[in-house]
């Protein structure tokens, strides 16, 4: 469908990644911590390799969380927008397929949060 | 000599104000003088079955605004002079207060912009008169607002810059292209989102919290404006039903259009409303009512009502009820859980409730509140005591259409993260729900353009890369007064010090009163 209008409504989308003076958008979701309230919103270098994302973003991200200490992020389990992913730790984001404004979900078997209420 | 005219009454002089101020063109094309009349589809066969059952005459309503307006200020300089701000409950209520200011009292004056904009393009003399007379209303309303509670920011911190802050700080994002968003549609849709969506089905659930909470919690400023503003308020509820009907009597082509904006708007006025869900649970000392109890009386019963009522026209109750139905016993927690985590970017601040208002919302929510959201609080509560006061220093991902961080979890399942992800022309889109996706499908040339202010902080438009930066600089939030936590803020030293419970914080006062 498209807009209802008087003339033809047509605009750049705001988030285009080259507004992004050559860093990208990624979201990482942690299922059964809603300690943080929603996914992360990540700004990186496409070329930082997968392995160093994890080492200095999302572990101080998610540093509070008393699972995080026990995580091992690098063999769990991922899923690269929705689709099953196994993700090259020496690779860049980019060989690895995650492009602007994709969104891993990354879930830490035997790791469900406190209190049994996925926080 | 003059005679003396016969006066007229008033059903003859609301005739004489509306109908005979329309004519039929003779030289310009009726089209040309009314642009923006058709192009939304709906079909307006015959303007003359407009009934305005209020049939207000625009000297009558000067009248009645003044005399209104007269015993406002008054109670207004009476408040201030007898330091009204001492008397309310607790300092922790004015955090109530800096999200009105901040998020509602500047969609009044978009409400009035839009309503003079609309009122300008029916061909229908007697919604021009309505349209026109709601614009000074709202007008009124979003000055009277900033009246009441100027007051306050003589005493307390974060009600400094409201305005400015509506349209630059994240959360209020929420509110600002909720209101963009109408104001950018024909006056149809506009109609339907605001006077009929907003006003008619969702405005008790704004406005009863806030006015019976001023009323709960000693704030008599308050609680005046809402009495002022109430006249105001039963006939814009009026007008929102009357549109609704008109529109739909008028052309069977009519109905699927008005259905799909009342899905719209019912959703994006729920999301919206969940900012109040959070201030009525968790910002008022005394509480009024949960938010699960307001849902349910002014929603479900009262909209229940009247969706039964709507539906000899073909019309079903909005899309995706179902989800915000049961979202009741959840969304006031999830956002203030928010909040909390987000203080160090907010003008006001966020606490851990007490131990009577956690047992308080045990009793509300029974099948919610202990097994979800009391452990949250009791872990942080810890980490504070300890000295960790949790804070989230990443930032949230934002839903493409109604702007809330996508925090929502799904129906049923509240452990489970809402979230839905799709391409459009190349480029991906995220949303907190189906119900927004929806939205962005239906016109998605519309939300590409979304200013979300996760990402223009990221491409470095908001006057810094850091956070601290940006709430200094690009926000006006003072940083260390206005936010983070609540206790032992300035805000709470100073009440302790009006209540007399601690005198450290006099001189600081002294020197505040003296500026
Ligand atoms: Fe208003
Ligand atoms: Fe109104
Ligand atoms: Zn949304």
């Amino acid at each position: 469908m498209s807009v209802n209008a008087l003339y033809d409504y047509k605009f750049e989308p705001r988030d285009k990644v080259e507004n992004f003076n050559g860093m990208q958008l990624l979201y990482v979701l942690w299922p059964n911590h809603l300690m943080f309230c929603s996914p992360f919103a990540l700004l990186v270098k496409p070329d930082m390799t997968f392995g160093t994302m994890v080492e200095e973003i999302l572990k101080p991200a998610t540093a509070p969380h008393p699972d995080a200490a026990k995580a091992d992020f690098l063999g769990a389990q991922w899923l690269l927008n929705d689709e099953p992913f196994t993700p090259d730790v020496n690779a860049s984001l980019k060989d690895n397929g995650i492009d602007h404004k994709s969104m891993l979900t990354v879930t830490t078997p035997g790791l469900n949060g406190l209190a049994g209420a996925g926080f | 000599m003059a005679v003396k005219s016969k006066k007229l009454n008033l059903k003859d002089k609301y005739q004489y104000l509306t109908r005979d101020m329309a004519w039929e063109p003779t030289y310009q094309k009726k089209k040309d003088i009314f642009p923006d009349e058709d192009f939304e589809g709906i079909k307006i066969t015959d303007w003359s079955q407009w009934e305005d059952p209020f049939r207000l005459t625009m000297d009558a309503y000067w009248k009645y605004q003044a005399e209104k307006e007269k015993k406002l200020y008054a109670i207004f300089d009476a408040f201030a002079q007898n330091n009204g701000h001492q008397n309310i409950s607790d300092a922790r209520y004015v955090n109530a207060l800096k999200l009105f200011l901040t998020g509602v009292s500047p969609l009044e004056h978009a409400a009035f912009q839009g309503y003079a904009k609309v009122g300008r393009q029916f061909s229908g003399a007697g919604a021009r008169v309505a349209c026109q007379m709601q614009a000074i209303d709202e007008l009124r309303h979003s000055q009277t607002q900033q009246h009441a509670m100027s007051h306050y920011n003589k005493h307390f911190n974060g009600l400094h810059d409201a305005a400015y802050m509506h349209d630059r700080v994240w959360f209020l994002s929420v509110p600002k292209s909720f209101f963009d968003d109408a104001r950018s549609a024909g006056p149809f849709e506009f109609l339907t989102a605001i006077s009929f969506s907003f006003e008619y089905v969702l405005t008790n659930l704004l406005f009863v919290p806030f006015m019976s909470g001023a009323a709960y919690n000693g704030d008599m400023a308050t609680v005046t404006f809402g009495f002022s503003a109430q006249s105001d308020e039963a006939r814009h509820m009026t007008l929102g039903l009357e549109v609704i009907k008109f529109i739909l009597e008028q052309h069977e082509d009519n109905v699927p259009i008005v259905q799909r904006w009342i899905d719209k708007w019912f959703w994006r006025g729920f999301r919206l409303l969940s900012l109040v869900s959070m201030m009525m649970d968790y910002m008022l000392p005394n509480k009024v009512m949960s938010w699960s109890e307001a849902w349910e009386v002014y929603y479900e019963q009262n909209g229940g009502a009247l969706f039964k009522d709507l539906e000899r026209y073909g019309i079903r109750p909005p899309k995706y009820q179902d989800v915000a139905n049961d979202a009741k016993h959840h969304i006031s927690h999830q956002l203030w859980g928010t909040f909390y985590q987000y203080s160090q970017a907010t003008n006001f601040h966020t606490w851990i409730p007490g131990k009577d208002e956690m047992d308080w919302m045990s009793e509300k929510y029974p099948e919610t509140f202990d097994k979800y959201y009391r452990p949250r609080y009791e872990h942080w509560a810890k980490e504070h005591a300890e000295g960790r006061r949790f804070y989230n220093n990443t930032l949230p991902q934002l839903c493409q259409v109604c702007q809330v961080p996508t925090l929502f979890t799904e129906m049923g399942e509240p452990t489970k993260l809402s979230h839905r992800q799709m391409k459009y022309e190349g480029e991906r889109y995220h949303f907190c729900s189906e119900a927004c996706c929806d939205i962005f499908k239906h016109e998605p040339e519309k939300y590409v353009q979304a200013w979300l202010p996760v990402h223009q902080i990221y491409q470095g438009n908001c006057e810094g890369g850091d956070v601290e930066t940006v709430v200094q600089k690009y926000y006006h939030i003072n940083i260390g007064e206005d936010n983070f936590e609540y206790v032992g803020s300035p805000d709470h030293k100073r009440w302790l010090s009006i209540k007399g419970k601690s005198s450290d914080d006099k001189t600081e006062r002294a020197k505040r009163d003296a500026a």
